[in-house]
């Protein structure tokens, strides 16, 4: 340790000889970050720009009354195709309030035991397997639906169909369950305590509690995440496709088949190989009003999941 | 009167005690149907899945199928989902925490990305069939594929490094200052690696969720049963849950296919419970220490 | 103040006392403003740091003390909202427009109140800065690493572990290897923000031991709230309040007989 080094004037050196040719990593840095960041940005105006592009190609060929309007959709008759979209609406929302009615009050009760009855044990068991549940890929709940739920549903209403709207939207609903329960769960337990002290102090069971308290001081919260999972039953797209098959007709039927919007795209699809047909463009005419629906839901979840931000 | 007001209470207690049973087995119910979900793909595929079924080409005849050329398709897939997401999405969360502080632009960009999240997984098929497919010309390839998926789940990865950078303390950027270091340097040398374990663990998520996702190749894909082994990244190909679509369709055809629609499941599903087991390891392993 | 530290103040007045007057000032802070957005936290500084002195700065919570020593080496800065007006002169160079950050930060060296190492092995702690600033030969490096930990008297207590995460090291050895890994770079000043506030009595002690060798090769700047350090351990002490400075003098001075009204109710208890 004798021959002392200056590392001072070393680094004083570097630092001199750095400023003349600036460091460059430092300029570049900042501006490829951005550059990746504004990737997805593109992603957005992308999907935008070639729903939007390819939908026009649509319209130039079918009137907008028609494809809003009409309950007759046969793209495949060579003679006279035709282009409603009413089928498919129909068949989306059908297939989103089945999955709604087991989704929501069995997703919001587990939000009530988990946040609420729930010893940290049991929630530490129970929520891992929920994410489970809410990771096994759709095509699996779908080959589920279509191989499972609709032969043991036909022992209960025989005359249910091979496809069907009941099966999917009950498996979609199941699907959707950890998604509500999470979310409200989230909204139940940032009520601050104090709330739930007040309640069971004034004698209420833990019960009484939940509803008259809990649940309205949550309320926002919960409802946000009601949309979301419409949001994400509209959009759901392998079980439908599977399960509820590809009818086109226009019915209320739930015991019978009926295309969803996805279902219709997947179905209609075949790669490259069919782009400048009118079948084509139709995919980005029903994808156009598949994003605007979903778009609508999430941004109406955001609104009203931010004002309940704002409440504490 | 007072033995009205007990039977009253005793009602109350009753009351919140059976609903909290009921509370607990509509918690159950989802877990159940899991079971059974489970149990069924398993008796009804395990019988299928053999080396032979695992190692062997795509075949109309099922009992000579294989599934080799999927499995491959999946691999190669990930081989571009993995690097695109990574580094896209790393870069675009280290822009957001680090550079792009609170400016309006970072929150046009950030409400961007959440709602490209909620995006149905169809519509980017849509995507990536009109820029990738037709405006690139890489028509139903892995490369198309891989890109589109990559955009799907950039997200996930966004949003997990973003919460693992956000949790690096501010205490460690400042002792690297502190010692004179740029921001690159205190980025690249001190932030990242602190925040290397929730990183990764969303990056397995990510590719996890492309794994499982059929939506978007599906749209991109040509519906054929049987495909060769893809030997480059601009080969058709299909992969295990494209697979197992088609094979679904066509059990109305021939019945067997939904038993080995029901094998490649196996392979899936514990291809993914191997992934979510690793991030969970790492998420466990390198917990904060500081 | 208690019996022993006043006369503990007096006898180094008598010895020390001439000495002092006659070093040349390495920092010289000249009407320095300084803004959070909006609202005001310093008002027009005006103090000299001088060479291989203990220049200790005291004040109540909120005084403006601990961002006054962070604009020394403009870590102030990583907050967005700060705007200054005034000179801070360091070697003759305004440190605002004359250097870069990375510059003036090698040179006045900071430690701070909690003990940071970074989540490395203690080695890389301390060749951290060295590394950064181009020093790459490993010959170097390891000479640099058992220098700057015998400097800051922790060498013996972790040379059989170097290699290991510096987190194992309790909270005083942490703070220490936080000193050691500053001294790796060489500055000529080091700040002290609060370095003892997060330690033991006995750490602190250690601490403040190591700080009294420091100051024969270094310049030390140390914000510390807590009276009797500052009278045992600094040269010079200045008194803020409200953002200002309300008295700056002779360490001894400032204990035993201030000239400000203000300065005397602080350090005798009367508040903060």
């Amino acid at each position: 340790m004798d021959k002392h080094i200056s590392v001072r004037e070393q680094i004083q050196q570097n630092i001199a000889r750095r400023k003349k040719r600036p460091f460059k990593l430092e300029k570049v840095a900042p501006v490829s970050l951005f550059i990746a960041a504004l990737i997805s940005v593109l992603t957005t105006v992308g999907i935008v720009l070639s729903l939007v592009f390819d939908a026009a190609m649509f319209f130039k060929q079918v009137p907008f009354w028609e494809f809003f309007g009409s309950t007759n959709l046969s793209p495949l008759s060579h003679t006279d195709p035709k282009f409603g979209i009413l089928p498919l609406i129909n068949g989306t929302i059908i297939t989103s309030l089945i999955a709604m009615c087991v989704a929501i009050p069995i997703g919001l009760t587990s939000a009530i035991y988990l946040s609420e009855y729930a010893s940290a044990r049991v929630r530490k068991i129970v929520k891992p397997l929920m994410e489970v549940v809410a990771g096994i890929p759709t095509i699996v709940y779908g080959f589920f639906a279509y191989s499972f739920v609709t032969p043991l549903l036909t022992h209960i209403i025989p005359s249910l169909g091979a496809k069907n709207a009941l099966s999917p939207g009950i498996v979609m609903g199941i699907m959707i369950i950890p998604l509500v329960t999470s979310l409200s769960e989230d909204a139940m337990s940032s009520v601050p305590n104090s709330m739930r002290e007040g309640a069971l102090a004034l004698g209420s069971t833990k019960l009484e509690m939940t509803f008259k308290v809990i649940i309205p001081a949550a309320l926002s919260g919960i409802i946000a995440s009601f949309v979301l999972a419409v949001s994400r039953a509209i959009g759901e797209t392998m079980i439908v496709t599977i399960a509820s098959g590809s009818s086109k007709n226009f019915t209320f039927d739930i015991t019978q088949s009926m295309q969803t919007m996805t279902a219709y795209i997947v179905e209609f699809t075949s790669g490259d190989a069919g782009s400048g047909t009118i079948g084509y463009y139709s995919l980005y005419a029903v994808g156009l009003t598949l994003f605007v629906f979903t778009l609508i839901m999430n941004l109406v979840a955001g609104y009203i999941s931010r004002k309940f931000r704002e409440g504490y | 009167m007072k033995s009205g007001r007990n039977q009253r209470i005793m009602l109350r207690q009753t009351m919140d005690k059976s609903m909290k049973n009921l509370f607990f087995l509509a918690t159950m119910f989802a877990l159940l149907v899991l079971g059974i979900l489970i149990y069924q793909v398993v008796t009804q595929g395990a019988s299928w899945l053999d080396w032979q079924f695992l190692s062997g080409k795509l075949s109309l005849n099922p009992e000579r199928a294989g599934i080799l050329g999927v499995i491959v398709g999946t691999v190669l897939l990930m081989v571009v989902v993995g690097p695109v997401t990574m580094i896209l999405g790393v870069c675009t969360a280290i822009y957001l925490e680090e550079y792009a502080k609170k400016s309006k632009l970072r929150n046009f960009i950030q409400v961007n990305i959440s709602n490209l999240a909620g995006v149905p997984s169809v519509i980017f098929g849509l995507l990536g069939l009109a820029v990738f497919s037709r405006m690139f010309n890489l028509g139903s390839s892995i490369l198309a594929g891989g890109l589109t998926m990559s955009l799907l789940v950039l997200p996930i990865v966004v949003v997990a490094s973003q919460e693992a950078i956000r949790a690096v303390p501010q205490y460690l950027r400042e002792a690297s200052y502190g010692m004179g270091a740029t921001k690159w340097q205190t980025v690249r040398r001190v932030v990242l690696p602190a925040a290397l374990p929730g990183i990764l663990t969303g990056f397995i998520l990510s590719l996890s969720r492309a794994i499982g996702e059929t939506a978007p190749l599906v749209v991109l894909g040509i519906p054929v049963l049987i495909m060769p082994i893809p030997n480059s990244l601009m080969s058709d190909f299909t992969a295990l849950p494209i697979q197992i679509y088609y094979w679904t369709l066509d059990a109305v055809l021939v019945q067997e296919y939904a038993n080995l629609a029901a094998a490649t499941i196996i392979v899936l599903l514990v291809i993914l419970f191997a992934m979510n087991s690793l991030a969970i390891f790492i998420r466990n392993k390198y917990q904060k220490r500081y | 103040m208690n019996q022993a530290v006043t006369e503990h103040l007096q006898n180094s007045a008598v010895s020390e006392g001439h000495e002092i007057e006659s070093k040349p000032s390495v920092i010289q802070t000249k009407g320095l403003d300084l803004w959070y957005g909006d609202s005001q936290a310093l008002y027009d500084i005006n103090m000299d740091v001088q060479e291989n002195q203990v220049t200790a700065i005291i004040g109540p919570s909120g005084c403006g003390k601990s961002t006054y020593i962070k604009t020394l080496n403009r870590m102030i800065e990583l907050n967005d909202s700060v705007k200054t007006k005034g000179e801070i002169i360091y070697r003759g160079r305004n440190i605002f427009s004359e250097y870069s950050v990375e510059e003036l930060r090698t040179q006045v060296g900071m430690v701070f109140q909690k003990p940071n190492p970074l989540p490395k092995s203690i080695y890389e702690n301390v060749v951290y800065g060295p590394r950064v600033h181009g020093i790459r030969k490993k010959q170097v490096l390891d000479e640099i690493v058992e220098r700057s930990l015998r400097g800051a008297a922790i060498w013996d207590e972790v040379k059989d572990r170097l290699h290991k995460d510096a987190y194992g090291l309790s909270g005083g050895q942490q703070q220490r290897l936080c000193i050691a890994r500053t001294l790796a770079f060489e500055p000529e000043v080091i700040l002290m923000d609060e370095p003892t506030s997060a330690l033991d009595p006995i750490s602190t002690a250690k601490i403040e031991e190591l700080i009294q060798q420091l100051k024969t090769q270094y310049t030390i700047v140390i914000v510390t709230h807590n009276m009797q350090q500052a009278a045992r351990i600094s040269d010079k002490t200045a008194f803020f309040l409200n953002g200002k400075l309300i008295e700056f003098d002779q360490t001894v001075k400032i204990f035993s007989n201030p000239n400000d009204k203000r300065t005397e109710d602080y350090v005798s208890g009367r508040f903060g």
